[in-house]
């Protein structure tokens, strides 16, 4: 590792814990975070040239709460010589603390608190998306705007925003009380899981920066689950992740044109990856409720495990997804379940099963639909049909990479009469 | 996702406009700006395009560039300005645009504008 690299990785793994040293100490969440970002930019400036300092904890920690310190203090004086009015916070209290102070127990909690934090559901989602990665897990601004591939003042003021909105509902900085813990847990499991899909459909020119969200939304839903370990639906959130990203490397071609599973060259496939996941997703099913993210990774698991497309297990595919399907109704997985029909009963019955979201307003217009009744329509041998699937897939897509992939599929059919 | 508004109107509409509508239009189109940049889903970057008139029109054939003064279309409506939004969905979208004064007076048409990435078929 470079010492560049090192010094960003311990930086984005002490950011959360800073962060909560801070907001416990001066309450202030929203200047907090402001001064932790400050304190990290200085530190990505210095340590890699002056070297990481002993201890790089209560480096950031001082460095942090002196900027805090310093801009509560010309906000007070501000306040000061607008109003006249004496009675402010003595100033002792203001005082940066003595190092010694410095070494306080693991904030582990605080990581998880942070999470908490940044996913509230008075934030917009894309709030909620740049405030968890910022927050918790140290991103500067610029680095999220370039994933996002966003102006750098719009990642601002979405950050701006989310702090505003925790501020107006004084949203207290501690775990939700039980009772609602685990309708605010879904909703950081799925802030990280849409994370990570902003960054794993980009692996090539302008999108390639976006790939660091992936790895990203990984680092940060391992920290969950070591804090979480007998969450299910975490552990099946990561397996998820690690399954999908293991196929990163065969997705695309070098032209950045995409491959579909089927064509997959398995070899480049990341092993490990898939070692970690199957074992999550093993586990967590044998001993935790079930839950979609489990289901969706147990389904990930048996592609990934498949040394050929044909060996694919497709019975247990679907089964999963008839699981899947009752406990977490949707039209997209209704559409990936007439997949599987198709693979096991034939491509007439998945179209069959496919007819029934046809209707379904949630889905209309989708280019999706177009392109799996394209699929089916191909294996049921009816090219005309499925060439014009593919063409009005095509133009309803609003990627480019899956443009060209629709295009070149329907232009097959066109070729061999 | 991300949309492009761009505006339609006549060559000159503004100027046509009353002094009354053309103060209500600016200071509207100032809030509206401000408004959905402090939301974080206007994007930087948009630009008012100046007359059509004082724009070419180049093609290139046979290696030889032909270049004609004016816009690329004969039509009544041109484009006139144009700016990203970065939002949830068409839906939401159309809704910021519907406070647009430009819409109001004139035209403003959205258009998602083609990711470079792709999810697996």
């Amino acid at each position: 590792m470079t010492a560049r690299a090192e010094a960003e990785d311990l930086l984005r793994r002490l950011a959360p814990q800073i962060l909560g040293v801070l907001v416990r100490r001066y309450g202030n969440f929203g200047r907090s975070e402001d001064a932790v970002q400050e304190a990290l930019l200085a530190a990505a400036v210095q340590w890699p040239e002056q070297g990481i300092p002993e201890n790089p904890r209560g480096w950031l920690i001082t460095v942090a709460a002196r900027r805090l310190t310093d801009e509560l203090r010309s906000a007070q004086a501000r306040r000061r010589r607008e109003e006249a009015a004496a009675a402010q916070v003595p100033s002792d209290e203001l005082v940066t603390p003595p190092p010694g102070d410095e070494r306080l127990p693991a904030e582990d909690d605080d990581t998880l608190t942070l999470l908490f934090l940044s996913s509230h559901p008075s934030l917009s989602p894309a709030s909620q998306l740049a405030l968890t990665l910022r927050a918790v897990g140290g991103l500067t601004t610029a680095e999220i705007a370039r994933a996002f591939l966003v102006p750098e003042a719009t990642i601002a003021q979405r950050i701006s925003r989310a702090k505003q909105s925790i501020k107006a509902s004084g949203i207290p900085f501690r775990l939700p009380p039980e009772p609602e813990r685990a309708a605010r847990l879904q909703v950081v499991r799925h802030v990280l899981y849409l994370i990570f899909n902003e960054g794993y459909t980009a692996s090539t020119g302008p999108g390639l920066q976006r790939s660091e969200l992936t790895s990203e939304a990984i680092r940060l839903t391992r920290e969950l689950r070591r804090l979480l370990p007998e969450d299910g639906e975490v552990a099946g959130l990561l397996a998820l992740m690690l399954l999908t990203d293991a196929r990163r490397a065969a997705r695309t071609r070098a032209d950045g044109s995409l491959v579909p599973l089927a064509e997959q060259d398995r070899k480049l496939w990341n092993q490990s990856y898939i070692e970690e996941g199957s074992a999550l997703v093993t586990d967590a099913l044998a001993r935790t409720p079930l839950g979609p993210y489990q289901l969706q990774a147990a389904i990930a698991a048996i592609h990934d495990e498949a040394a050929r497309a044909e060996d694919t297990d497709w019975p247990q595919i679907l089964a999963l997804y008839q699981l899947l399907g009752r406990i977490s109704p949707n039209p997209m997985v209704t559409l990936n379940h007439a997949v599987a029909v198709a693979m096991v009963r034939g491509p007439w019955a998945g179209l069959d099963l496919q007819g029934t979201i046809d209707a379904d307003r949630r889905v209309a217009n989708h280019h999706r639909l177009d392109a799996v009744r394209a699929h089916l329509l191909e294996m049921a041998g009816d090219r005309a049909a499925a060439r014009a699937n593919y063409q009005r897939a095509a133009r309803r897509t609003t990627s480019l990479p899956e443009q060209r992939y629709l295009e070149t599929r329907a232009a097959r059919l066109k070729d061999r009469k | 996702m991300k949309y492009v508004a761009l505006v339609y109107n006549n060559p000159g509409a503004f100027e046509a406009l009353s002094q009354a509508d053309r103060d209500e239009l600016m200071s509207e189109a100032d809030a509206y700006l401000q408004e959905f940049t402090e939301s974080g889903e206007l994007l930087s970057g948009g630009a008012a395009l100046a007359d059509p008139s004082t724009g070419r029109t180049v093609r290139v054939r046979n290696g030889v560039p032909a270049v004609t003064d004016g816009p690329f279309a004969e039509a009544k409506e041109q484009l006139a300005g144009y700016y990203v939004l970065d939002c949830e969905s068409l839906e939401r979208a159309t809704e910021i645009v519907t406070h647009d004064p430009a819409a109001r007076f004139w035209a403003v048409e959205v258009r998602p504008i083609m990711d470079t990435a792709g999810a697996e078929m």
